[in-house]
């Protein structure tokens, strides 16, 4: 059973006041994690938005310890943060529980820059949680493009719309061979809150992916933050899986929409409440456009219902 | 009371087993020729039991310092090590470890840089970091570089400053010199453990490196500034109490030899500068008065040191194993003239650059080339 | 806390208003109508801003940025926004 939302522990380790927009889903998506992670933990952050919401110098929006890293190092930072509190605990000079030492890094510094970092983190299996809060852009800098960006999205840097299809960052993770994967969104809270919890029982690397609607950079109503996760999820745009060992599994409401029980939503609503794509289909090729939306969304669906298969 | 040991060792070695005696908590590391023979060896003394420590192995120099710049706000005594092309690619991470004060010491086995491709060394690479804020020792002798290891963590630890302690790659690396061990228990009078006055603690929780508006990150810049600066003194300290512990004596901020009643000076940095003791001593032997001023402490810059010691009217050959592209000859010449502009009009700088990418530096050569620099 | 962490390094310590006091970006106020709560707490859950208590479903409104989302997901229409003055 889904935790429910009675259910959540009061603390909150996102504070009030802080410096993102409002309707942003990183603070949202963050406030739920806190209450699975609790306030021992280290929070590793990469150049993104929720570093320049988290308040200035020496104001600070979270509270955890959290260190700022270079962008492409996520990966590595939070290896040598993991490291370091397992050994100094061993040798006696940091008393008390271990923290759990997360990442808590866009899909730029996920996908893209910090790929490398993360890669080889998960390949040593190091004792961390990187949550990659996905707005399948780099909002923070502008709405550029990032490999996160889905085909047909207009970004600041595809004037056009994206001609390429999103990377499948969580799969890739997966093939790590890292003992927990999952993804999340913010309209699941329980769902996220019970992948977190199961993340911090289980030892090595965990990656945990949220897709965080951005209205600024997705161009939809700021009090739809919410909806606008939840018709991702609806229409099979975005899967909620999760993977322990390897075996994956789909959560509900995805769970339907792979085993075919219920049909996922068409994409065309999710595609025209958005700026992003809408702006870009008022053409004689909009059909076609919104067609290959759908053809990706299909063939993920697809991929990973066979995917889900190979339980070796 | 335990004596000292003396073993014949390799300076990769002797690096690798000064960080043994210093007792570090985690070493991440990455291959790159001629630095893997210390990753090696601190892997084995992991793997065996040897060093109670983690090894990280990384997937990249960035992520190299990444990860010790982590580890080092986390709490741990923190060490790695690199060359050439890996130092220029933690060149951002340089900046964070110095800007967010992070005490780490890693050692730089000084190779000429890419392209084309060296193995051997130079020290373009050290000097191209010069901006990054870090402490940066250049080492001379296989016992100066495990001597100057254990010094750097002291002085790393007491100001917040990372520590840079640079030797050539091969003629210090790989090749065997004896080495005295001094006892643990005088390294660990030595070295204490460490102690950070602040690291990333649940139970207090604060956050490393917001975002600063201009009136808050200008002071902590000055802070970074005037602080480096201030390290002198404790370079200088540590020097002193390592000889008084241990009775090895590196020099400090400087290394002179011949020095004081020297017309010739030659001004130079490691292996070569071993090697020009001998050079001094051909000169002096053709009735020449040469001395050696051998650059240890790169940076901070020792002024006040290199002012003092140069002798009355003498004539300077600085001999430059790196370019400083974009101004005639090389770095380290720029960086004594700016010194001693408006201190010491006495005094002749001329300027050689030789060595580059491994090119042999005998004694002969170099006794060659400062008496014909003496002519110019 | 402060005493132990020299000034030298960027530290930052944990509080409220983080971004100063953000309910001055507001343009509409999210008002709840007691009445029709159910107690739900979807808005406290929703809330990017944990500005709303889950028990007493009251809004600190020196934070409340007016996003509108605990008004959006509401399911008994019992939040409105109300312009500003």
């Amino acid at each position: 059973m889904t935790t429910s939302i009675k259910q959540l522990p009061d603390n909150e380790q996102v504070l009030s006041g802080n410096g993102s927009c409002g309707g942003c889903p990183s603070p949202m998506a963050l406030r739920i994690v806190g209450k699975a992670l609790g306030p021992n933990a280290i929070m590793l952050l990469t150049p993104s938005c929720a570093v320049a919401s988290m308040g200035m110098t020496p104001r600070l929006a979270y509270n955890w310890p959290c260190i700022n890293v270079c962008f492409a190092t996520a990966g590595s930072s939070a290896s040598g943060i993991a490291q370091a509190v397992e050994i100094l605990k061993e040798k006696g000079r940091l008393q008390g529980e271990l923290p759990t030492v997360f990442n808590w890094v866009g899909d730029g510094g996920t996908y893209d820059i910090g790929f490398q970092a993360l890669s080889a983190a998960a390949e040593r299996n190091d004792n961390i949680i990187h949550f990659c809060y996905n707005n399948e852009a780099y909002s923070n800098t502008g709405v550029q493009r990032s490999g996160a960006t889905p085909r047909g999205s207009f970004t600041t840097t595809t004037p056009g719309g994206k001609r390429q299809p999103k990377k499948n960052m969580a799969l890739l993770m997966l093939e790590h061979d890292i003992p927990y994967v999952a993804t999340a969104t913010v309209a699941y809270p329980g769902d996220l809150y019970d992948k977190v919890v199961k993340a911090k029982s289980i030892p090595g690397m965990k990656y945990i992916e949220i897709l965080a609607p951005c209205y600024l950079g997705w161009q939809f109503d700021m009090p739809d933050t919410v909806q606008m996760s939840r018709m991702a999820v609806r229409s099979g745009a975005w899967l909620l899986w999760e993977a322990e060992n390897g075996k994956i599994s789909f959560n509900n409401p995805s769970s339907f929409i792979v085993s075919g029980i219920k049909d996922a939503d068409p994409v065309d609503e999710y595609v025209m409440k958005q700026g992003r794509f809408n702006r870009l289909l008022k053409g004689p090729d909009a059909a076609q456009r919104i067609a290959e939306i759908q053809g990706d969304i299909d063939r993920q669906i697809a991929f990973m219902r066979e995917r889900a298969k190979i339980t070796i | 009371m335990k004596e000292a040991r003396v073993i014949m060792d390799t300076g990769a070695h002797a690096a690798a087993l000064a960080v043994k005696s210093a007792r570090v908590d985690v070493v991440p590391g990455y291959p790159i020729t001629p630095q893997s023979s210390i990753m090696e060896a601190v892997a084995a003394m992991v793997e065996n039991g040897e060093l109670d420590a983690r090894f990280i192995p990384v997937e990249g120099e960035h992520s190299t310092l990444a990860a010790a710049v982590a580890a080092a706000a986390a709490g741990a005594r923190v060490f790695t090590a690199t060359s050439s092309n890996g130092l220029l690619y933690m060149h951002e991470v340089l900046h964070m470890a110095a800007g967010g004060r992070l005490p780490v010491v890693m050692c730089n086995v000084n190779r000429g840089i890419f392209a084309p491709w060296t193995l051997w060394a130079d020290q373009q690479d050290s000097f191209a970091q010069r901006d990054t804020g870090w402490i940066q020792y250049h080492c001379s002798s296989n016992q100066e570089v495990f001597n100057t290891i254990l010094q750097a963590f002291r002085v790393a630890e007491q100001i917040n400053i990372p520590v840079m302690v640079n030797f050539d790659g091969f003629t210090i690396s790989h090749c065997l010199m004896p080495l005295t061990l001094p006892p643990q228990e005088d390294i660990d009078r030595f070295l204490p453990p460490h102690k950070p006055e602040w690291r990333l603690d649940p139970a207090h929780p604060s956050s490393f490196s917001n975002v600063t508006n201009a009136a808050e990150y200008a002071p902590f810049r000055q802070m970074l500034s005037s602080d480096i600066m201030a390290s002198i003194p404790l370079v200088k300290q540590a020097a002193q109490e390592y000889k008084d512990i241990t009775g090895m004596w590196d020099g400090d901020t400087i290394d002179a030899y011949r020095l004081e009643d020297a017309e010739v000076v030659a001004f130079a940095v490691n292996s070569m500068a071993a090697e020009l003791r001998l050079s001094i001593d051909i000169l002096r032997e053709q009735g020449i008065k040469a001395g050696l001023l051998r650059l240890r402490l790169y940076l901070p810059f020792p002024a006040d040191d290199i002012v003092s010691a140069l002798p009355q009217n003498a004539q300077v050959m600085v001999l430059d194993r790196n370019y400083n592209f974009g101004h005639p000859g090389g770095i380290l010449a720029a960086e004594l003239k700016s010194v001693l502009f408006g201190r010491r009009s006495d005094i002749t700088v001329k300027n050689r650059v030789m060595g580059i990418g491994g090119v042999d530096l005998t004694r002969r050569y170099m006794a060659a080339e400062i008496r014909a620099m003496m002519d110019e | 806390m402060k005493s132990v962490t020299k000034a030298y390094r960027p530290i930052s310590w944990p509080m409220k208003g983080s971004g100063g006091d953000t309910g001055s970006w507001r343009s509409h106020r999210p008002v709840v109508d007691t009445k029709k709560c159910s107690k739900c707490q979807l808005c406290w859950v929703y809330c990017p801003e944990a500005v709303i208590d889950r028990h007493e479903i009251t809004i600190d409104y020196r934070y409340c940025k007016g996003c509108g989302v605990c008004a959006k997901e509401c399911p008994t229409g019992a939040i409105s926004m109300e312009k500003e003055e």
